[in-house]
């Protein structure tokens, strides 16, 4: 086997990332999967090391978790754009990349003097991949965006939030709407990696974070593009054009259960009230008959005819099914009804908080949490791992996140600049080394 | 236009959202994409097939609108894998694929006598992908998810919501979508390492852990500073914390249930929103810096509010817009399908031929490629309506031949 397989199924793929706040997470899923990514920054650095949360809460371009957690395992070069010096290097750098990653304003790359047209002259096989909120062109491609504000005007938020419409829709938490631009950013990039085979050449791709959030809204944008329907949101389960029951139910230690759908064939009526027996919660359970009812049937309800008014008897079970549900859930510590529910074949969830998925012992068990060390500092710290085993090329991410220009003289090194214009670039403030 | 992927072929047991929305996009790039399905049940494994939205009045297997949308441009095949001559043309099958792509649970496929070393001795440089919601190793293997639970368990569901009332979570699979594009991802990764060294792997992509990486700051927060999200007033995620932004929320407009989106990115767009709504109150010193436009946020909110409910969300829009703030109604599918000229201009939401339904719209994609652009045209495939094409000019077997497997409940 070849040797660079350990290293992850990108390994040898270089990809120069000039990106502000929309897209590095597309470069650090490039570089999880062993792409060298480069980072070009300022001078002064990243606007996005000045994104809270700090270490120990101190304020520090070197201190942002928000940016060690985007950019682990990418390499940092610092450099001015706006002289020739630093555009010199940022050409330099894109003519030796197989993929160049940018989520400039549209038309700001052409002011630089480093639009697609002039990079791909000395590199026709570049990828150049360009995100930003709305398209490079279009009636609305200058307008100022944010991740609250693509998703409030993509469909994300007209889905989220409670039964009660006297709260607002919720923008889901977590930088969403710029992940889901960055992942089809990856998926393109890798689509036009597998083309340079068949055509011979690069291209240039342009990726609409708005566009990427209206087509990620499942239901609610087919409702209404096959039967023009408007779906309504719903406390923690999917908007509906009609009302769902609930799903949340709080358990004894006061923790959250999201109980899945309810029971629905004969087979889990029985186990539901096998489950009741277990628990010694059979005797405070006065529709438990209905459960054993349920158990002779055979298949699955018909949730139609149930409606309709049809099958009263099978009303009266389904309810019964769900109401043992909510029971079981109130009677038990959370942790012990997701896995007991899940051990008897039934799918619920916990609701953990992000810190919680990181202690639990599957995830563990998988190697899930990380732990990276920062030798500069003598700690390390817990980070979220890669989702994907590639069993015939992992990916070993260990590298912490770098330091504001940490490998621009390496790699100016590497691109045989002479020592003597590094340190004329260096003194004239051109590039920046620590 | 030249195909992206024309010479790749998956072998795709995909269903649902999670598996079927990842092998969607290879479709679009034009990789040949065959969806297998069980005869005996009509491929109801995947719940979507023939549930609603439905087109018009008619109902049945093939007409229905989320499976459409989730499947165009692939191939429909069915096999019964319960007979030998099923397994031997999936055996022939997966001979001439490069992928296998599935999203069972975990351990369905060893079962049924596909698992990745059997595929391997089929062909040795196959990429076989499985996405299931906790992998294929550790304790909860055999635990079942769907998008919900997944965004639940992966603290995702946490992350949304406001304070003082229980999460609101996604209102859909979010999970579901993104999980596709891990997996297809995935697909890709694996194809341009085969490329690269020959060798095909199996990817074992595990759902929760995809949805997990979406909370990174989250989890370091607590790594490093100690901090649980867990914890009085959180979240509240309408506001932003990472980077802080205040005003930054969702608030009420004149009509009912409609609302409006604003941000101000740093204090320039503050003072310039300040002078807009024209409230004496906002003049207070305690909302000059962020600082203490965060510490009296709640304050800041009512005001911001009180001016907002009384005006039009149109109007608020044009209002900011002019000002550079970043802001947005809270679309509805109407407005953002059929009123809004970026999606229009972009081509999002293409008209496929479907051979029941006729033409329907469907999700574009949000790229286009100046070479190898995505291109849509066909529905969904009708239940085994890709037997003779696939078995016939792939598998080279008669018509008489694909007739007896008819006859013998084999497709």
């Amino acid at each position: 086997m070849n040797l660079q397989a350990s290293l992850g199924p990108l390994s040898g793929l270089k990809v120069i990332e000039f990106t502000d706040e929309i897209a590095p997470w597309a470069g650090k899923l490039l570089a999880e999967m062993g792409a060298d990514v480069v980072r070009i920054e300022p001078l002064e650095g990243s606007k996005t090391r000045w994104y809270e949360p700090f270490l120990d809460d101190t304020p520090d371009p070197e201190q942002s978790l928000f940016f060690w957690h985007y950019n682990v395992r990418k390499r940092s070069v610092a450099l001015d754009i706006q002289t020739k010096a630093g555009r010199d290097l940022f050409i330099r750098l894109v003519a030796d990349a197989d993929i160049l990653i940018e989520d400039q304003a549209p038309g700001k790359m052409a002011e630089l003097g480093i639009a697609y047209d002039t990079l791909s002259q000395g590199n026709d096989s570049l990828v150049h991949a360009a995100i930003t909120p709305f398209g490079q062109s279009g009636p609305r491609a200058n307008e100022p965006a944010t991740d609250l504000t693509l998703l409030a005007g993509s469909g994300p938020a007209w889905s989220c939030g409670y039964d009660d419409h006297e709260l607002p829709p919720i923008r889901g938490g977590g930088g969403q709407g710029y992940h889901t631009a960055s992942h089809w950013a990856v998926i393109s990039i890798l689509t036009a990696i597998i083309a340079k085979e068949q055509i011979g050449r690069g291209q240039f791709i342009d990726i609409n974070a708005s566009a990427a959030s209206n087509v990620s809204t499942e239901g609610a944008s087919y409702t209404w593009l096959v039967a023009q329907e408007t779906v309504q949101r719903q406390t923690g389960r999917h908007a509906g054009v009609r009302p769902s029951s609930p799903t949340q139910v709080q358990a004894a230690d006061g923790r959250w259960i999201n109980s899945g759908v309810p029971a629905r064939q004969g087979k889990d009526f029985q186990k539901t009230y096998d489950w009741l027996v277990d628990e010694g919660l059979v005797e405070q359970f006065p529709e438990a008959p209905l459960l054993q009812l349920g158990g002779e049937r055979e298949g699955f309800l018909n949730l139609g005819a149930i409606s309709s008014g049809e099958d009263e008897e099978g009303a009266a079970i389904f309810a019964a099914g769900r109401a043992a549900m909510v029971l079981l859930i109130k009677s038990l510590p959370a942790y012990e009804y997701f896995t007991k529910a899940q051990e008897r074949g039934f799918q619920c969830g916990i609701i953990y908080s992000p810190e919680e998925v990181v202690q639990d012992p599957h995830f563990a068990a998988r190697g899930f949490p990380l732990d990276i060390e920062h030798p500069e500092l003598g700690r390390s710290f817990t980070y979220p791992g890669v989702p994907y085993k590639f069993l015939g090329s992992p990916c070993e991410i260990k590298t912490r996140p770098p330091f504001l220009g940490e490998h621009t003289r390496d790699i100016m090194i590497s691109l045989e600049y002479s020592e003597d214009e590094i340190q004329m670039c260096m003194d004239n403030n051109y590039v920046h080394s620590p | 236009m030249t195909k992206a992927l024309s010479n790749l072929r998956i072998c795709d047991f995909t269903g649902q959202l999670a598996g079927a929305g990842a092998t969607r996009h290879l479709a679009a790039f034009g990789a040949e994409v065959i969806r297998i399905e069980d005869p005996v049940n009509e491929g109801r494994w995947d719940i979507l097939r023939g549930n609603a939205p439905f087109v018009d009045e008619r109902r049945g297997i093939d007409l229905g609108g989320a499976f459409n949308n989730h499947n165009v441009e692939k191939k429909a095949i069915t096999l019964n894998l319960r007979t030998d001559t099923g397994k031997q043309l999936l055996t022939e099958l997966i001979g001439k694929s490069d992928v296998v792509s599935e999203n069972f649970s975990a351990g369905v496929m060893d079962r049924l006598g596909f698992g990745y070393e059997d595929l391997a001795r089929i062909k040795d440089d196959i990429i076989y992908v499985s996405n299931s919601g906790f992998g294929a190793s550790g304790p909860y293997k055999p635990f079942k998810t769907w998008g919900p639970i997944v965004q639940a368990v992966s603290g995702l569901t946490f992350s949304s919501g406001l304070p003082d009332q229980p999460s609101a979570g996604w209102g859909y699979s979010y999970m579901d979508h993104t999980g596709g594009y891990y997996m297809c991802i995935a697909i890709l990764a694996a194809i341009i390492h085969r490329r690269k060294t020959g060798n095909g792997q199996w990817v074992d992509l595990a759902c929760t852990e995809a949805a997990a990486t979406l909370t990174g700051p989250a989890i370091l927060d607590w790594s490093a500073n100690g901090r649980p999200m867990r914890r009085d007033g959180q979240p509240h995620s309408n506001h932003n914390d990472w980077p802080r932004m205040a005003p930054h929320g969702i608030y009420r407009t004149d009509a009912t249930d409609t609302w409006f989106a604003l941000a101000c990115r740093d204090d320039e767009e503050w003072m310039k929103l300040r002078a807009v709504i024209d409230d004496p109150a906002l003049y207070d010193a305690k909302f000059d810096e962020l600082d203490g436009r965060i510490q009296h946020q709640a304050d800041l909110d009512n005001y911001v509010e009180a001016w907002t409910q009384q005006r039009q969300q149109q109007d608020l829009y044009q209002l900011l817009l002019a000002q550079g703030i970043p802001c947005s109604p809270v679309r509805t599918p109407e407005q953002r399908v059929d009123q809004d000229p970026n999606t229009e201009n972009w081509g999002l939401w293409p008209s496929v031929e479907h051979s029941l339904m006729g033409k329907v719209r469907v999700d574009g994609l949000p790229v286009h490629l100046s070479e190898t652009d995505w291109h849509l045209e066909n529905g969904a495939g009708c239940l085994g309506e890709h037997n003779e094409q696939v078995f016939g000019e792939i598998l080279g077997y008669s018509s008489q031949q694909i007739n007896s497997f008819k006859a013998e409940g084999v497709i």
